[in-house]
């Protein structure tokens, strides 16, 4: 793929997060959907703003207990009763209540590694290139102070100077354009 | 300066007016105050000298793990003062009580979250590094005692040439499972939970280099709301994960014991008495972390004395579980009405090793569980310190009691014996002192010890205030 030119979208800094969750919730209602906030701790009221409500780590971590369930116990039993059968103090060779432990542990580990490393994935991470590093305000703000709205250019709505005479109404430290 | 009428009551700043309680942050902190301090530690260019001494003892007891691994393979695990009867001694002993310690870490973590006490946010990192270093030491124990350390994946199912597999109504087998699983979940929470932190350090680094390692340790984090919330979900279930798991592992170790037909051994209370155990013992390791660190590096600020206080009340609730346990084992033994259960208990209290079991009776019960009621001990550094060393040695000497004297003087007189630990016993146990110290240093100098973004979502400034902007003008304006 060839590396994407131009510009990546307008990107607003606002010291509070409360000017944040307003201009998301105005640029909503203008019909912007293609944007994103940036702030240096979860801000629910912002994921409000953009109405995104649902994640799929909950299934991901859903599916991958059942599986290491089934995998554990399968694994088990397999191995208890056909693959290496012993006489423990002749106890049933299909001994259930034995295997819940271990069972339930590979339910844990296979649960948390998918609700992990699902979560990174969905995010798309790890991505040690995006086109906002470029923006001189923004490594130095994102992760500890401030707060960043980006409209991003393949928004329909998107034109370089209506979009930033819009987000300029909302009082913003900075609008800086990006580039890809 | 005499002055007439009534003198005004001085109001600690970092307490409550109304409640009296202290404050779980210092006021007037803001996200660039909390990032600044708690960063700072780590991307200074002037590493203390006190940091740098610390970790050269420490390195140093560290050796002593070197050296005893080297010796006991080269000669076998007869240089431990393992024999028939007493067949588990030291290596299982230290085992179950670093295992324990490293168990308040993953209740710090993931109940209290669960249970939303915000308080935790400041000690939660470091006790979760707590975890995972005492489980490194933990896991080391029984990997050595089984004899080969290096047929140690022996325990794992695997295909082999052999067609052997593991034995899952065992459990021994059990522990492999809860304990593997137990080290990798605590260690894949511990890194989700420091990927927005390394985020921060990558951004504030000067050093090309440490702006380097943080850039790619952090993934290239950069604090998207999309990210925040599927990041939240994954630490929340993480969290709800954890919980059983804390919970299963230490009643997993417990049926080590349980499920084997040995007086003292052989009860249903084991479980909950083992779970409250290992709790109790790991508050008072976060105590000795916390308390020295906080002073060190001036965290008093995010560290308070409100954090202590809570950890104290902690300690005196698992504590007081642990009494009831001592007591009902007691009870058991003589309401149980079997000559065996009684005779180990009489053995317990008055055989040979019967000061074992006053050590711990005094170290474990008599100091903590009188003093800790106390409000002002409770918020007495110096007590706290002190007392979080009497629980740990209280708790190591609680293992020992249910292993050796169980062990030593069994259904058979004639094979009674008794158990006395070498140099080599003594060698590898300090030294994991050692490594886990060596390795708790690294941690504070290398790593955000405290979670910023969580910090952050404590400060008053988070609230939202409808209406943007406007309202946020005004309320500057009335400050």
């Amino acid at each position: 793929m060839p590396p994407r030119e131009g510009v990546y979208g307008l990107l607003a800094e606002f010291n509070t997060p409360s000017e944040l969750v307003h201009a998301t919730e105005m640029a909503h209602r203008a019909g912007y959907r293609r944007m994103e906030c940036y702030t240096p701790y979860p801000v629910e009221q912002a994921a409000e703003a953009l109405r995104f409500h649902k994640t799929r780590v909950p299934l991901l971590c859903l599916l991958g207990g059942l599986c290491g369930l089934t995998t554990g116990a399968l694994l088990e039993i397999w191995v208890n009763v056909w693959g290496y059968p012993l006489n423990i103090r002749a106890m049933p060779l299909f001994s259930w209540p034995a295997f819940v432990v271990p069972a339930y542990e590979m339910t844990i580990l296979f649960a948390g590694l998918s609700a992990a490393f699902g979560m990174i994935a969905l995010n798309g991470l790890p991505q040690l290139y995006h086109p906002l590093f470029n923006a001189p305000n923004f490594a130095s703000g994102a992760t500890t102070d401030k707060f960043f709205l980006c409209l991003e250019s393949n928004d329909p709505r998107f034109e370089p100077v209506a979009t930033r005479v819009f987000l300029e109404q909302f009082a913003p430290v900075s609008v800086v354009e990006v580039d890809h | 300066m005499a002055t007439k009428g009534p003198v005004p009551e001085i109001v600690d700043p970092m307490t409550d007016p109304r409640t009296g309680e202290y404050a779980v942050i210092a006021p007037g902190h803001t996200f660039k105050s909390v990032t600044q301090k708690i960063a700072g530690i780590v991307l200074t260019s002037n590493t203390p000298v006190a940091w740098m001494g610390g970790l050269f003892l420490a390195a140093t007891v560290a050796m002593g793990v070197v050296i005893a691994v080297t010796w006991l393979v080269l000669k076998g695990v007869g240089i431990w003062g393992i024999t028939i009867p007493g067949a588990w001694g030291f290596a299982i002993i230290n085992f179950v009580w670093w295992i324990g310690i490293g168990h308040a870490g993953t209740l710090i973590s993931a109940i209290l979250l669960l249970f939303k006490q915000t308080w935790r946010n400041s000690i939660n990192r470091f006790a979760e590094a707590m975890t995972i270093f005492a489980v490194v030491c933990a896991g080391m124990f029984p990997l050595l005692h089984i004899g080969r350390p290096w047929l140690g994946y022996w325990l794992l199912p695997y295909p082999n040439s052999m067609n052997v597999w593991p034995q899952f109504r065992s459990p021994l087998a059990w522990d492999v499972f809860a304990v593997s699983t137990y080290a990798t979940i605590s260690v894949v929470f511990w890194y989700i939970g420091m990927v927005p932190d390394l985020g921060t350090l990558r951004d504030r680094a000067k050093l090309p280099l440490a702006k380097y390692i943080y850039g790619i340790l952090s993934l290239g984090w950069r604090g998207s709301t999309r990210h925040w919330i599927r990041y939240e979900s994954a630490s929340l279930l993480l969290a709800g994960l954890s919980t059983p798991l804390v919970l299963s592992v230490h009643t997993t170790i417990s049926f080590d014991f349980a499920v084997a037909a040995m007086a003292g051994w052989h009860t249903t209370i084991f479980p909950p008495y083992f779970v409250a155990g290992a709790v109790y013992s790991g508050f008072a390791m976060v105590l000795t972390l916390a308390i020295p660190i906080r002073k060190f590096y001036h965290l008093e600020d995010l560290v308070t004395l409100r954090h202590l206080d809570n950890m104290a009340k902690v300690m005196l609730a698992t504590g007081s579980i642990v009494a009831y346990g001592y007591g009902m084992e007691v009870f058991m033994s003589w309401y149980s009405a079997s000559h065996w259960e009684f005779f180990m208990m009489w053995n317990r209290m008055f055989g040979p090793m019967g000061w074992a079991y006053w050590i711990l009776i005094l170290t474990n019960i008599a100091i903590p569980l009188t003093t800790l009621w106390s409000r002002k001990l409770r918020v007495n550094v110096g007590y706290l310190f002190f007392l979080s060393f009497v629980v740990n040695i209280g708790m190591w000497f609680e293992r020992f009691v249910i292993v050796v004297t169980s062990l030593y003087r069994d259904y058979l007189p004639s094979s009674w014996g008794t158990y006395r630990a070498t140099k080599w016993d003594y060698m590898l146990f300090i030294g994991t002192w050692g490594l886990f110290t060596t390795l708790f240093l690294l941690f504070a100098r290398f790593a955000p010890m405290i979670p910023m973004s969580e910090i952050r979502m404590m400060l008053p400034q988070t609230k939202v205030r409808p209406g943007g902007a406007k309202a946020d003008v005004v309320v500057e304006e009335a400050l």
